[in-house]
């Protein structure tokens, strides 16, 4: 008896020291800087708080490394199994020894086994430099969490929630997540800290300038959702998860349909002048069930729109250009933005809708020595090789390479609708004949002459480029009334739920990149 | 915010705001024309206006200067 209750104390104590994670002072630090117990997080994002943790014991014979300054668990989210490793940064600042690591490789495998979601939910300073040997190159070391990582991409969803930094060799956890989201004032990514920056390179430079989550959802596209607060990024990632299947050989869930939000019609907000800018994010409220837009990179490209939504409880990703930011012209970064969001998207069998209304790609020095070309091919490729449903529509202006990349008719969408005020071409109409009759144009004295000569062939090109022509001629497969388009997708999307498409036999295409 | 940048390569097509104008966020301080679309450049926060450095029919590359703020 009195054996079994020194076993139990044994037991207990040890226990107590595990779940209270490092010393009290870093705790108070966290709380100073408004973040969670790691503990607390796991609490927050698993249904009623339960998860099953694995590894606890780990390094429980060194004083200070509860845990060894990592959990690993698995638990449920929306009733769905998935599986989880959280860093603690009240133990060594999160950092990696060789036990932090084996548990990580452990809670991927245990994953792969049973085909469920993996979330990092990251805190960490890096590798334990005194383990380096015990941690860094060996078979079983973080290398070996990377190449697990890059083996279950597009097998399982894999989610990265960004709590604080994620520096050196460990920023490439959020690297090969499908999606990463970043507490804005704590989350940061870098190969190389700013006094590292100092030190070797003699640049001076902030923290928040060279790696915070800001820069990073704005400028560098590491980052995919800005929040402001833990809780924030715990609830996004929860909701951004009811849209997956819990991996490949699945198809996501069917939801209760929603009515789109209350708003102008599609009518009202599609300006005629099809020069004149107008918000995209107003036209795809009235074709989505409310409340259900998941913007993935809203501050980064913001030309492109690329978001998950629900169509009468359907979910589908939407790639939309955005006529209110530089025009909805494609740049590099808008390539690259929809590039990852459509692989994304045809991973896990979420169909895709495509909302064009692009003057093309930009041309000019500055994007042609950023290879424009390479990242647009990239692009085209993606959005190709895509075997989900395709549907695009054509909502304005179609032209040059813009139309290939919104999946136009040679992409083999499933349909190519046209809305009445859609135009298709090479390129828009002044500019079509100004390049066709420069020549003509400029011989033309008399400037009266000259402006009636130019508004005869606009008028030509326009006739030319009619959509009903295109029409008769079966380049589009159908012209939709706008009011009409929310129930023609939905029923659309639901005939073409059964779709299969064999692939060529090869290994894998050669990506451009 | 000290000056707002241009978004992308093109002509400025209007000028939508005067030197010493007070401003807010989302304002429309310039339009440009580019790839035969209008470019409406927004102030990003508010702000009083200094000075207005394209006129309009001058071309603009990405990150040129377009107004500065006090």
């Amino acid at each position: 008896m009195t054996e079994k209750t020194t076993y139990n104390e044994r037991l207990e104590d040890k226990l107590t020291t595990i779940f209270a994670g490092g010393h009290p002072k870093y705790h108070e630090k966290m709380k100073e800087q408004n973040k969670l117990f790691v503990r607390d997080r796991l609490a927050l994002l698993f249904d009623d708080g339960k998860y099953l943790e694995d590894g606890r014991f780990a390094n429980c014979e060194a004083a200070d490394l509860p845990a060894d300054g990592v959990v690993t668990a698995m638990g449920k989210v929306n009733g769905q199994s998935v599986c989880v490793m959280a860093n603690d940064s009240t133990v060594k600042a999160g950092s990696w020894g060789s036990r932090t690591v084996e548990k990580i490789i452990r809670i991927q495998e245990i994953a792969e086994k049973n085909r469920v979601p993996m979330l990092y939910l990251v805190d960490s300073a890096g590798a334990r430099i005194t383990d380096q040997l015990d941690m860094f190159p060996n078979r079983r070391g973080a290398g070996k969490i990377f190449h697990n990582q890059v083996r279950l991409s597009g097998f399982i969803p894999q989610i990265c929630l960004l709590f604080g930094p994620s520096a050196a060799g460990g920023a490439y956890i959020p690297a090969f997540c499908d999606i990463v989201i970043m507490v804005e004032g704590n989350a940061s990514m870098y190969l190389g800290s700013p006094r590292m920056a100092e030190k070797v390179i003699g640049e001076k430079v902030s923290l928040e300038e060279m790696g915070g989550a800001r820069m990073h959802c704005s400028v560098s596209g590491c980052g995919d959702v800005l929040v402001t607060s833990e809780e924030e990024a715990i609830s996004e990632a929860r909701r951004y998860l009811a849209y997956f299947p819990a991996n490949f050989t699945e198809k996501p869930k069917l939801v209760e349909p929603k009515l789109p939000k209350e708003g102008r019609t599609l009518e009202a907000i599609i300006p005629e002048n099809q020069n004149a800018p107008f918000d995209m994010y107003e036209a795809i409220d009235q074709l989505i069930d409310e409340g259900s837009f998941f913007d993935v990179k809203k501050l980064f490209a913001p030309e492109i729109i690329t978001g998950l939504a629900r169509i009468e409880g359907q979910a589908v990703g939407i790639i939309a250009n955005q006529p209110k930011a530089k025009g909805g012209v494609l740049f590099v970064d808008s390539a690259d933005k929809a590039t990852k969001f459509i692989n994304l998207c045809d991973a896990f069998s979420i169909p895709l809708l495509f909302l064009a209304d692009v003057p093309g790609f930009m041309i000019g020095t500055k994007v042609e020595r950023a290879g424009i070309i390479r990242h647009g091919a990239k692009l085209i490729m993606a959005m190709s090789s895509a075997t989900v449903p395709k549907i695009s529509v054509i909502v304005r202006k179609a032209y040059g390479a813009g139309l290939y990349a919104m999946a136009g008719p040679a992409f083999e969408p499933d349909v190519c609708i046209a809305l009445p005020t859609a135009q298709i071409a090479v390129m828009g109409p002044e500019a079509a004949v100004n390049a066709v009759y420069s020549n003509k144009i400029e011989a033309i004295e008399d400037p009266k002459e000259r402006i009636k000569y130019v508004q005869e062939k606009h008028q030509e090109y326009k006739e030319e480029i009619d959509i009903y022509k295109l029409a008769s001629e079966m380049i589009i497969d159908e012209i939709v009334k706008p009011s009409d388009l929310r129930s023609v997708l939905a029923e659309r999307f639901h005939a073409y739920s059964t779709k299969e498409l064999p692939q060529p036999p090869r290994k894998h295409p050669v990506y451009p990149v | 915010m000290k000056q707002l940048e241009s978004t992308m390569a093109g002509t400025v097509f209007t000028v939508n705001v005067k030197e010493g104008e007070e401003v807010t966020a989302g304002q429309t301080i310039m339009v440009l024309e580019s790839m035969k679309m209008e470019i409406p450049v927004e102030a990003e926060v508010a702000g009083k206006v200094a000075t207005i450095k394209a006129q309009i029919g001058d071309f603009v590359n990405e990150g040129d200067v377009l107004v500065t703020f006090e």
